[in-house]
């Protein structure tokens, strides 16, 4: 690191030489130790100021230690904070040493000054030496009863200090029920914050060992209680401690609307504040508040829309970036009711790309059919864009919009005047534009491929690109004349093609081209054969060497493996799980939504306690259910502006092709079917593939060769009885893992017998039930009357784990119950099992 | 929570570093430096302001060419840490009157103070910085801003950010004047950032003003004060009642949206639009309001290119002042990316032009024409030459533009927001501070297409 910068007779630091700079220091500390003559305050605060700038810039001036004590009996506070600061620094690692500084650290504690005891307060603690802890005790016992708030805010963050250095100590001191009533009952605001900021981490640090108390103590943080308490003198706050208060408030379950409607009565005013953070944190609670209200959801979304856009238009760069974030969150859950704001997400010339990401993406969700026109032909200005990156995303929006199928005729026109601007990137981009668009609207072949024909494949360097054109030319070598002449020029120069993407699309629209036009083909085709056998990629030798014999075995038969009659695509696969989705939405107002990502892929798994994941399944299920919502998706499915399902249940929904037949495409037993039909298609795929004579009988029309089906599994036969293997391991970091990676094989709803759900007072009960049928908890949270379990099992002798999520609601004895497994097929016989298991709760 | 703070200087320096929580490694500032600088390196892409390397999560404030970071391990909220950074950087510009490196290193013990005290084990405690004046006992070593190098090379860290203009105020809030006394005065500053896209044809397709009133405030005794705006201002474009005549009628400022500092009363707001307030000591924004309004744009600005002959074409650049003589913009500058295969540019100025000069920006490709100022009425103009090394592909207009701009124009609001009076509780018969009372507009993105 580069030292600073050297400056005249400024008491910043010069550049040090080294260690004898450091022993120089000391050595002028120890004469000015005692001295009382006059102006040895002002050497010390000058040779302080020296040891304090070597130790930001990195460099160990802990040999200083004894020196640096001796001189930190004085009575100038300036000199005192930097002695503090320095002690605070080094104690860790001296902790002989630090020994040294108690004394006066202690005595600084009964100062008369309550800034002095504060200040000696907030440094003792901050020591972080274990075996100094007995010192601790007395000072912040009577810290919390100081009558200076300024000390008491400093002994309620000592207590968590304290409870990092020694949790027994801390516990055993009874700290904790001293902070619960100091919060209760302080009139200073931060004092307030700062208790509920040390006993929330305390107790989720607890927590975590799995103690009852604790989740009875986090449970108590989230009462009706505590909550009013703290809303009701929410203006005294700072506007941080404000956001502090937002977050719990935004996991509070209310009993009934009226508490709702209040509670955003209180905070409407908090939508006009001018720190952002409040903004958001308020439009948490807002939106976890009514998630079971359709009507008042939206009208949230109204509501907040103005609010969000000014903060964008206000603050720093970095400021509106973290609000366009969870603007661009909102705008992906609920597209249309932001369709007419489109103009505020335009971009700007001086904005940094990854803001002009966020908006593409934002200005192609909320095209329809009111402002095509105006997005496309904004986005067409961008696709000439100085900036490359920010130019080509703009042309891929414009194909998205497209796909969406909205006034796609003056699209393609677009697309194909892109084409005729002859930029190598531009041409590059829509090539592989025009190629989805073709798989989704076939009936557009004729206009594009009369542009695409005109396009040399010279011109086209990007493997994606020229990958592209290879598929149209091999699709569509009946409507180019001079495809196979192409097809063979860039056979012929085979080893110049480095990308082995292209050489496997080359090898396959040669093969097409050859079923349409033999006799012009016929060369080529055995060029690239031979080429492709030879090939030093194993893709694509196993490729040509797989066309070369389904060839000889039959050319019929190599017709319909290779060129079969296609379906247009209804629906491109969305990159991201509507899972993850609503996951990101619970997670407003976190990293999560500026990453994208729900919490668990970023998170540092060593340094994530098992709380952590409980706690995010807390309050997943505060916004999955509310109390008085048991079966949402029916309530959604009455009402005819359902703009705001949540993301999953909007995809079951299915693609706007099929709509037809989606009458109750909500409920979970269609679910199943889905599964279970996917994994009948699998099955004949994999007939068909080990025995190609039966494809000849099954050549239905519908049947696509989908990439999916490259995944199947080899079928197997009814699986005998599922057995559990009554010991399985699986730590929470393998389990999370699992969790992210895998697709929900099942999902299911059902009812939990009487006798059950009235037993179901502590999460403990059930744990130890399905222990004993060989299902094991790893994760449990939630109130009553809603619970959350994560649990999994084993298959015996099968590395096959079922991961379970299941939500109970007491009140309604029902359970909603989600199965991963690594082995879709048996998830049904699990669920059976799990199912049985459930409902034998608490039967003798 | 925040595990580390720390400030560091745009060579990646340490100028401050506080380890609040000891979870995050000590090499933080360094992967963070290096993550910065070389974000992508194949495209010229900046580094988001909030990023996570091996569990732990960066975020960062650029002001005054000096990151200001923060690293925790946890799910934050994004918006909490930067409006954070952000305050601590201005109450950190309260302290030392001027913020950049310099002054920076020369108090850094002061800065550890504050950060004591707005920061307890990462928690965030107190950022007002008149609650903080009682706990800081360094007296800040003041550095003068007039002998600074403007900017320096700390501008290159201001390109493309929409940086508030320099409010003149650099004195310290504790400093005392030369004489021991304090002038009794109070700031307030309209400042507002302007958006408008023009057409190819001038038409004005988006425009929108992020403005700010920001208030600093050196009186003694924090007085009441009383801030009056434009009587016939409306909020909330959708929201104004259908029989309001006057928001059809010329001259009504109609804002989409504001938000209020928190100190702000707005008892009397619906009825006279008037904001109570008591001001806390230091820089603050008193309220930020956002309009979609029509309003009429400063500058109107022409561009067009032309082949003129094999491997070469013409620009010309016209740009004129659209406001009252006695109004004078300055620190203009006018870009226009070119077709990227033009080698050469030369360029050819009006008649006795003074203060303007050109430049053409190989590496970018781009012409610059920097004014020093344009009275309001005026027009200019600016010819150049290109010279190209190929042919250009059918249609040139597609592969030059949009001309960007940049400029200020100080006692000039685009909104015609007003501030009518400011008032301050009088103590006494005597009392009468300096009011400042400002407006300076400034293009946040000022595009015209070709």
């Amino acid at each position: 690191m580069a030292p600073p910068l050297p400056s005249g007779k400024s008491p910043s630091p010069s550049q040090p030489s080294g260690k004898s700079e450091v022993t120089d220091l000391k050595l002028q500390l120890r004469q000015l130790a005692g001295s009382r003559a006059p102006g040895a305050d002002d050497s010390k605060r000058d040779l302080f100021k020296r040891v304090i700038s070597y130790m930001t810039v990195g460099i160990d001036v802990s040999s200083a230690f004894s020196e640096m004590v001796m001189c930190s009996a004085t009575s100038d506070i300036v000199l005192k904070k930097m002695c503090y600061l320095y002690v605070g620094n080094y104690a860790r690692c001296n902790p002989d040493l630090a020994l040294l500084t108690i004394n006066f650290l202690q005595k600084d504690c009964r100062d008369e000054d309550p800034m002095i005891r504060g200040l000696a307060l907030r440094s003792l603690c901050s020591l972080r030496v274990p075996n100094l802890v007995e010192y601790l005790v007395a000072p912040l016992g009577s810290g919390l009863k100081d009558g200076s708030a300024y000390v008491r805010m400093v002994a309620a963050l000592g207590v968590l200090k304290l409870y990092h250095i020694s949790a027994s100590t801390c516990l055993e001191s009874d700290f904790p029920a001293a902070l619960k009533s100091l919060m209760l009952s302080d009139p200073d605001a931060q004092v307030v914050a700062n208790c509920l900021h040390s006993l929330q981490e305390i107790w989720n640090l607890e927590a975590s060992s799995n103690s009852d108390e604790a989740s009875k103590e986090i449970e108590a943080l989230y009462s009706k209680t505590i909550i009013y308490y703290l809303l009701n003198r929410i203006r005294e706050f700072s506007e941080w401690a404000q956001c502090l208060i937002l977050d719990l408030v935004s996991k509070y379950i209310p009993s009934d609307s009226n508490e709702i409607f209040d509670m955003m009565n209180l905070l409407e005013d908090r939508l006009q504040h001018a720190n952002g953070a409040v903004v958001l944190a308020t439009i948490k609670v807002f939106l976890h508040l009514t998630m079971s209200m359709t009507d008042v959801h939206q009208q949230v979304y109204e509501r907040i829309k103005a609010p969000l856009l000014t903060l964008v238009g206000a603050g720093s760069p970095e400021q509106s970036y973290a609000v366009l974030s969870h603007l661009h969150l909102l705008v992906m859950r609920a597209p249309i009711l932001f369709s007419s704001d489109y103009k505020h997400f335009y971009c700007q010339f001086s904005e940094p790309s990854y803001v002009k990401k966020l908006k593409l993406e934002m200005l192609t969700a909320i095209a329809n059919e009111s402002n095509t026109y105006e997005i496309v032909t904004e986005l067409c200005e961008y696709a000439g864009n100085v900036d490359v990156p920010i130019a080509r995303e703009s042309i891929r929006a414009v194909g998205k919009i497209a796909l969406q199928q909205y006034d796609v005729n003056a699209i393609v026109d677009r697309l194909l005047q892109f084409l005729e601007m002859e930029k190598d990137y531009v041409t590059a981009e829509t090539l592989v534009l025009v190629k989805d668009l073709l798989r989704k609207y076939p009936q557009w072949s004729h206009d594009c491929i009369a542009v695409v024909g005109n396009i040399s494949s010279k011109n086209v360097q990007e493997p994606k690109a020229k990958a592209a054109l290879l598929w149209m030319l091999g699709e569509y070598s009946q409507d180019m004349l001079d495809a196979p002449y192409i097809l063979e020029s860039l056979t012929e120069n085979w080893d110049d093609e480095h990308a082995p993407e292209v050489r496997l699309h080359l090898l396959t629209a040669v093969m097409k081209c050859f079923f349409k036009r033999p006799p012009e083909t016929q060369n080529a085709l055995g060029a690239a054969l031979a080429a492709g056998i030879a090939d030093s990629n194993q893709d694509v030798h196993d490729r040509a060497l797989f066309y070369y014999r389904l060839l000889q075995y039959d050319v019929s038969v190599a017709e319909r493996v290779v060129n079969p009659p296609k379906q247009a695509v209804s629906v491109f696969a969305d990159t991201q799980s509507s899972e993850i989705k609503d996951r990101i939405f619970d997670e407003f107002n976190s990293l999560s939504v500026v990453y994208q990502k729900p919490a668990y892929m970023f998170t540092d798994k060593e340094h994530r306690g098992p709380f952590e994941f409980s706690e995010d399944l807390a309050s997943l299920s505060v916004g999955a259910q509310s109390a008085d919502n048991v079966i949402p998706a029916q309530r959604y499915e009455e009402n005819d502006s359902d703009l705001l399902l949540s993301t999953s249940e909007k995809e079951e929904n299915g693609g706007p092709v099929h709509d037809g037949s989606a009458a109750s495409a909500y409920s979970a037993p269609s679910d199943l079917n889905g599964s279970s039909l996917s994994l009948n298609s699998k099955a004949l795929t994999e007939a068909a593939l080990i025995n190609p004579g039966l494809l000849t009988s099954t050549s239905e029309p519908t049947f696509a060769i989908d990439d999916l089906l490259g995944l199947g599994l080899p079928v197997t036969p009814a699986p005998p009885a599922l057995i559990l293997n009554p010991k399985p391991l699986l730590d929470p970091g393998a389990f999370q893992r699992k969790w992210g990676q895998l697709a929900i094989s099942l999902s299911q709803e059902c009812s939990l017998t009487v006798q059950g759900a009235a037993a179901l007072t502590t999460p403990q009960a059930l744990i130890r039930h399905m222990q004993g049928n060989s299902i094991q908890c790893i994760a449990s949270g939630g109130r009553p009357p809603n619970y959350k379990f994560f649990f999994f099992a084993q298959k015996d002798g099968a590395s096959v784990f079922f991961l379970v999520e299941c939500i109970i609601n007491t009140s309604s004895a029902m359970a909603q119950i989600k199965i991963k497994a690594d082995d879709g097929s048996i998830s049904e016989a699990f669920y059976a099992l799990f199912q049985s298991a459930l409902s034998k709760f608490s039967l003798p | 929570m925040i595990s580390q703070f720390f400030v560091l200087s745009q060579r990646g320096d340490n100028i401050v570093f506080r380890d609040y929580r000891g979870e995050v490694p000590k090499g933080s500032a360094e992967i963070f430096f290096r993550k910065v600088k070389f974000w992508k390196e194949d495209e010229a892409e900046e580094a988001p302001p909030v990023f996570n390397v091996d569990g732990v999560n960066y975020i960062h404030v650029k002001v005054a060419g000096l990151f200001f970071v923060a690293t925790t391990r946890d799910n934050v909220s994004p918006s909490l840490f930067l409006e954070l950074l952000q305050r601590i950087a201005r109450v950190t510009k309260d302290y030392l009157g001027v913020l950049n490196e310099d002054s920076l290193r020369k108090n850094f013990v002061l800065v550890y103070e504050l950060l004591d005290e707005v920061i307890d084990f990462g928690y965030p405690q107190t950022t007002s910085t008149e609650v903080l004046k009682s706990y800081i006992f360094n007296e800040p070593i003041v550095v003068d801003a007039a002998r600074l190098p403007p900017l320096g090379p700390a501008s290159m860290f201001m390109q493309g950010t929409k940086r508030m203009p320099g409010t003149a105020v650099t004195k310290s809030v504790v400093a005392n004047e030369p004489g021991g006394r304090k002038r009794e005065e109070i700031f307030v500053d309209i400042i507002e950032k302007i958006s408008v896209t023009f057409s190819s044809s001038g038409y004005i397709l988006t425009s929108e003003i992020d403005g700010t009133i920001q208030m600093k405030s050196y009186l003694t005794g924090n007085p009441e004060i009383r801030l009056a705006l434009n009587e016939d201002l409306s909020i909330g474009r959708n929201g104004s009642s259908l029989y309001d005549y006057r928001s059809s009628g010329g001259g009504t400022v109609v804002l989409d949206d504001c938000n209020f500092h928190e100190s702000v009363h707005l008892d009397s707001f619906d009825m006279d639009r008037t904001l109570t307030l008591i001001p806390p000591d230091g820089e603050f924004a008193v309220m930020n309001y956002r309009m979609t309004q029509e309003f009429k744009p400063p500058f109107r600005v022409n561009a067009l290119i032309e082949e003129a002959g094999s491997l070469k074409a013409e620009v010309l650049l016209k740009v004129r002042a659209d406001f009252s003589p006695s109004v004078t913009a300055n620190s203009i500058i006018v870009q226009m990316p070119v077709p990227s295969y033009t080698t050469r540019a030369s360029f050819e100025l009006e008649a006795g032009a003074v203060g303007q000069t050109t430049d053409f920006k190989e590496g970018s490709k781009r012409l610059e024409w920097c004014l020093k100022k344009i009275v309001g009425g005026s027009e200019h103009t600016l010819r150049a030459k290109l010279t190209f090394s190929q042919e250009s592909h059918g249609n040139i207009m597609k592969e030059a533009g949009p001309v960007n701009m940049n400029f200020t124009i100080p006692m000039y609001n685009a909104s015609k927001l007003q501030v009518r009076y400011l008032q301050i509780a009088k103590k006494s018969k005597t009392y009468n501070p300096y009011r400042w009372v400002r407006y300076v507009t400034q293009a946040n993105s000022y595009v015209a297409r070709l």
